[in-house]
């Protein structure tokens, strides 16, 4: 019912309204006030994380052309398609606030935003593919399952379909892993020498400590963030270290130990210096990633000119035709479901929905 | 916000998830033109069988109520509680109502 909605209290300012929102965990929509900064600090979070999801299927896509088996190289080019889907549901989102999918993409080639850190990191065997399903996108799964609470609507509901196909991604990798450490002490090596490459920027995923995070507190005032990095990483860690038993491999980390106490691991420090050092761009893949992004965008600039040519082509062919245009794209529409679905019911019920 | 630099408009994509299901928004995308829209929203949304029918259809077409209108365009029906059957009071033994 309307009233329940506590946005439509009449008399309220547009800063009420939104902070009454907030507390009583409803969602913001797009055409709702935000404060300025809620909007900036959406699509700065939201568009490092759209770019991630495209940069990230370099590492793995590195690997399409020699995964060993039809079967492996199907799913992890159904894992890059994923990636790109997962780009792509956050580009739209982000655009709800007002941004352009293109000028953010011309930010991310010229370096002006950012992605995540971990993707500047090279995939030396296939056991990295396996690595980077079981750890890297579980450190992802743990960072975005809360998101799926964020604040704001399109962000929240973009990553509950993310969510949803993560656990995909995980669980190929760990059955990669298994089917690895299942054959020789070589392949058995092959994964060690991976999980000791990714142990550790897989928790720098989290972002510094929250010592170090000034705007953590706004973003859990505002909902968009529901736990602090360091919260998140010592979850992930509590969940990483019995599959890692399981699968019969060490974490590179000495000084981890079961802290009865706290029922947690208590686990070593990254080295901050190592993330602000990928960060600032001295990672080892940085400059490669966002050039293949770039090639990518320019080679296929002509892709683009081509289907614009051919839409305006088949507009202006379909306006010196029979009818207008508009009653040409309800013909197309209209045929096209009918043809998925034989249902004469679907024109009548879009002219009802108006 | 509906033409990208890229000259592509923007589209709301809708997906019936099975027979007997209305079509739900499911979120946008660009596209050149409808065709492509349909194409895309396909390969973006419904990748695990997620639909058996799409609807694809240009932003700008959408006529939508805006929040300064909310209050008085809503309003209509907040004070008309008689429209909900929990407004009558029935006695508890008076079966099958």
């Amino acid at each position: 019912m309307v009233t329940a909605e506590v946005a439509e209290r009449p008399g309220a300012s547009p800063e009420e309204a939104f902070e009454a929102v907030i507390a009583a965990e409803q969602r913001i929509e797009p055409r709702d006030w935000m404060p300025d900064a809620y909007r900036a600090t959406l699509v700065r979070q939201i568009a490092q994380h759209a770019h991630s999801e495209i940069i990230g299927m370099q590492p793995e896509g590195n690997w399409l052309t020699r995964a060993p088996s039809l079967r492996r190289k199907a799913i992890l080019l159904a894992k890059a398609q994923d990636e790109a889907g997962h780009g792509l549901y956050l580009y739209a989102a982000a655009e709800t606030l007002g941004v352009d999918r293109a000028e953010l993409t011309e930010k991310l080639i010229s370096g002006r935003q950012k992605y995540s850190s971990i993707f500047n990191y090279p995939t030396l065997t296939f056991a990295d593919v396996g690595v980077i399903g079981w750890l890297v996108d579980g450190a992802a799964i743990c960072n975005q399952v809360p998101l799926c609470r964020c604040s704001y609507g399109p962000y929240a509901r973009a990553m509950v379909r993310i969510c949803k196909e993560e656990s995909f991604h995980q669980r190929q990798g760990y059955e990669l892993l298994m089917t690895l450490m299942r054959g020789t002490e070589a392949q058995r090596r092959m994964v060690q020498d991976a999980v000791d490459r990714w142990w550790w920027p897989s928790l720098m995923m989290f972002g510094p400590s929250d010592a170090a995070s000034p705007n953590t507190a706004r973003s859990m005032a505002w909902r968009i963030k529901r736990h602090t990095n360091d919260e998140l990483r010592q979850r992930f860690v509590d969940m990483t270290v019995p599959q890692a038993e399981h699968l019969g491999v060490t974490l590179p980390d000495p000084g981890m130990s079961w802290n009865e106490e706290r029922g947690s691991w208590d686990f070593g420090e990254p080295d901050w210096s190592e993330l602000n050092r990928v960060i600032q761009g001295q990672g080892p893949c940085n400059a490669q990633r966002v050039d293949r992004r770039r090639a990518a965008h320019e080679e296929g600039a002509w892709v683009r000119e081509a289907a614009t040519a051919y839409a305006e082509k088949r507009r202006a062919e379909a306006g010196a035709s029979a009818g207008t245009d508009a009653s040409t794209r309800t013909h197309a529409a209209t045929a096209t479901n009918a043809a998925a679905e034989p249902d004469a019911g679907t024109k009548t019920e879009q002219e009802n929905g108006k | 916000m509906t033409e990208s630099k890229a000259g592509w408009p923007l589209y709301e994509v809708f997906v019936r998830p099975r027979r007997g299901l209305n079509h739900v928004h499911v979120g946008s995308l660009h596209a050149a033109d409808d065709r492509m829209a349909l194409l895309a929203a396909r390969d973006l949304y419904t990748r695990r069988n997620e639909g058996v029918s799409l609807w694809v259809v240009r932003s700008d077409a959408i006529t939508a109520s805006t929040p300064d209108e909310r209050d008085p365009f809503f309003a209509p029906s907040g004070d008309k509680v008689y429209r909900h059957p929990t407004f009558y009071d029935i006695p508890e033994d008076v079966p099958h109502i």
